[in-house]
């Protein structure tokens, strides 16, 4: 399923990170998972919350820069050579992973990785195409929303 | 034109006008000022010398330092009780430089900044928005006198509090803005990233006037662009008068100086040499008919270029290409000369990267290093690292590429650099030579 991710930009120093974390919980925004890319000057900051639209708008009003993208969200089993299987399909299908990342929490006893793609659609045709049915809907983002 | 005699007089005619002036001008600087009268007499320069335009390049400058070290009254040429106004400069680097107004300096004021105003058009049927800064400043009162010498509505709003500034748009019926141009960029973000439901076409906002600080053409396309206006250039410096000294017209292409009350040259900042019109130098002013406050020969360390193109709006007053740095800003990297106008040119021209930049340069060893902080807004961030890491790389290009430097470009957050209502800090040079 698509997920809304949210990014922020963080200069690489002390204290800058937690504007970003204030800002959010200032809003009462939750996060649900996070990655940090960084380079020694910036990082980038990509985060799935509880509600994406309050999450931009918090970061937008504290003058931190900021966009919404999607990415795919995939529940795959927690065992040995799973996350190597589900790679295998964009592989063969040649679709490039930007990046990805994984759910701290699993879900009944499953992990969920975050994919980001250029083409976000291909790869969950790919998924399909190959019969690969691990795609599910899963509540990814708690109770509240 | 608001003054038809004196902004289409014959070149001639004009050059007569300048010379009986001038007399007059050197003669009360040498009488009432003994700072002057002491320079002039080490110089072996008398006022009586001065029989045409060519004897000036025998008069010794004025410069900055002169006047910090006269710091506050000391190139007054009138007793303080003619003086009704003073305005100052910031003073970062050292002691203020403070200029004085009689009453007549003010009109004199007023009547350039209101020739200025309606070279763009504007009329008594505009609603002008001021906001620059008022105070010591020279920008705010400058404005704020001109457009009531015009006859426009005047709104003394002053810098900043945007949110109030685009409600005065609306509510006021605005039509003119005058501001720095870097704040006219910040209300166009403003508008984008705080009030996206704002529409700017839905105002009445048709001219905007900027100065206070160098600009490019790409950042007046920008500014065009997004607030949907006519964006004028207006250059002054307080040392001369303030906001006035010349401005643009309709052509948009150079700008037309009130030389009835300022003798322009241009000079070779090395030699201090006068070069023929046509040549790129630094420009040195004479005030024709300040009172309290004469500026004989004053170095602005601006870099221009004078010329006559016989201009479409009908103007005779000689032209002055738009600033394109100042030779103390001009930053010699590597034996390179470097303007920040340059380097605002390489940033709006990669990936439409808005021009809040800082140059930082330092020596480390022998080497000059120079860094380039670009502040990441919304239109030029990417969750993917490498298309940052490509906008930095592009940025880094193009400075080897058009000035012949490495440059080390560094993305920061949102206001990170240093910006004031006033002016924009562009350069820090941290070397110690």
């Amino acid at each position: 399923m698509n997920v809304t991710q949210l990014s922020a930009f963080v200069s690489n120093k002390p204290g800058h990170l937690q504007k970003v974390l204030k800002a959010l919980a200032d809003e009462n925004v939750n996060i649900v998972t996070l990655i940090v890319a960084e380079t020694s000057d910036f990082g980038i900051l990509r985060m799935i919350v509880n509600d994406s639209e309050r999450g931009l708008k918090a970061l937008r009003e504290n003058n931190i820069t900021c966009s919404v993208n999607d990415v795919l969200a995939l529940e795959i089993d927690d065992k040995p050579g799973s996350l190597f299987n589900a790679l295998d399909v964009f592989a063969k299908k040649n679709l490039n992973i930007e990046y990805m990342y994984a759910f701290t929490e699993k879900r009944d006893g499953r992990a969920v990785m975050i994919f980001r793609f250029e083409d976000i659609e291909a790869a969950k045709n790919a998924l399909a195409d190959s019969g690969y049915n691990i795609v599910r809907k899963i509540d990814l983002i708690g109770e509240n929303k | 034109m608001f003054n038809k005699e004196i902004e289409s007089m014959p070149e001639k005619k004009m050059k007569e006008l300048q010379l009986e002036r001038l007399k007059w001008s050197v003669n009360h600087a040498y009488t009432n000022v003994p700072f002057y009268k002491k320079k002039f007499d080490a110089a072996g320069f008398h006022p009586d010398q001065l029989k045409s335009l060519d004897d000036m390049k025998r008069v010794p400058f004025l410069t900055k330092q002169d006047m910090r070290d006269n710091y506050p009254y000391g190139l007054f040429a009138v007793p303080l009780s003619k003086v009704v106004r003073v305005h100052a400069s910031s003073g970062t680097t050292g002691n203020a430089t403070v200029v004085g107004y009689t009453k007549s300096d003010v009109n004199v004021f007023a009547e350039v900044v209101a020739r200025c105003l309606a070279a763009y058009g504007v009329s008594e049927n505009d609603v002008i928005q001021n906001a620059y800064g008022y105070g010591l400043f020279t920008g705010g009162l400058g404005l704020h006198y001109g457009s009531e010498k015009l006859g426009a509505l005047t709104v003394p709003i002053s810098g900043g509090n945007t949110p109030r500034q685009l409600m005065l748009f609306k509510d006021f019926g605005t039509t003119v803005l005058c501001s720095t141009p870097s704040y006219a960029l910040n209300v166009a973000d403003y508008i984008e990233t705080k009030m996206p439901d704002f529409k700017i076409e839905s105002t009445k906002l048709r001219v905007g006037v900027f100065g206070a600080e160098p600009w490019s053409e790409a950042m007046r396309a920008e500014i065009e662009k997004r607030l949907k206006i006519d964006a004028y250039d207006i250059y002054g410096l307080s040392e001369v008068i303030g906001p006035g000294v010349s401005c643009e017209c309709s052509a948009k292409s150079g700008l037309h100086v009130h030389e009835d009350h300022f003798y322009v040259e241009i000079i070779d900042p090395d030699t201090g040499e006068v070069l023929p019109e046509g040549t790129k130098g630094e420009i040195v002013y004479t005030s024709l008919t300040k009172e309290a406050f004469p500026g004989i020969r004053y170095r602005s360390r601006d870099i221009s270029m004078l010329y006559h193109d016989n201009c479409s709006c009908g103007r005779t007053l000689v032209k002055m290409e738009k600033v394109s740095g100042r030779s103390d800003d001009m930053l010699i990297i590597r034996g390179v000369n470097v303007f920040p106008s340059q380097v605002e040119t390489i940033l709006m021209e990669a990936e439409g990267t808005e021009p809040h930049y800082q140059i930082i340069v330092d020596r480390k060893g022998s080497m000059d290093d120079i860094e380039v902080m670009v502040e990441v807004n919304e239109k030029i961030f990417s969750d993917e690292l490498k298309v940052l890491n490509n906008l930095s790389k592009n940025i880094a290009d193009r400075f080897r590429s058009v000035l012949g430097i490495t440059a080390k470009v560094t993305l920061v957050e949102p206001q990170t650099i240093p910006r004031s209502e006033g002016k924009a800090v562009r350069v820090v040079d941290k070397r110690k030579i």
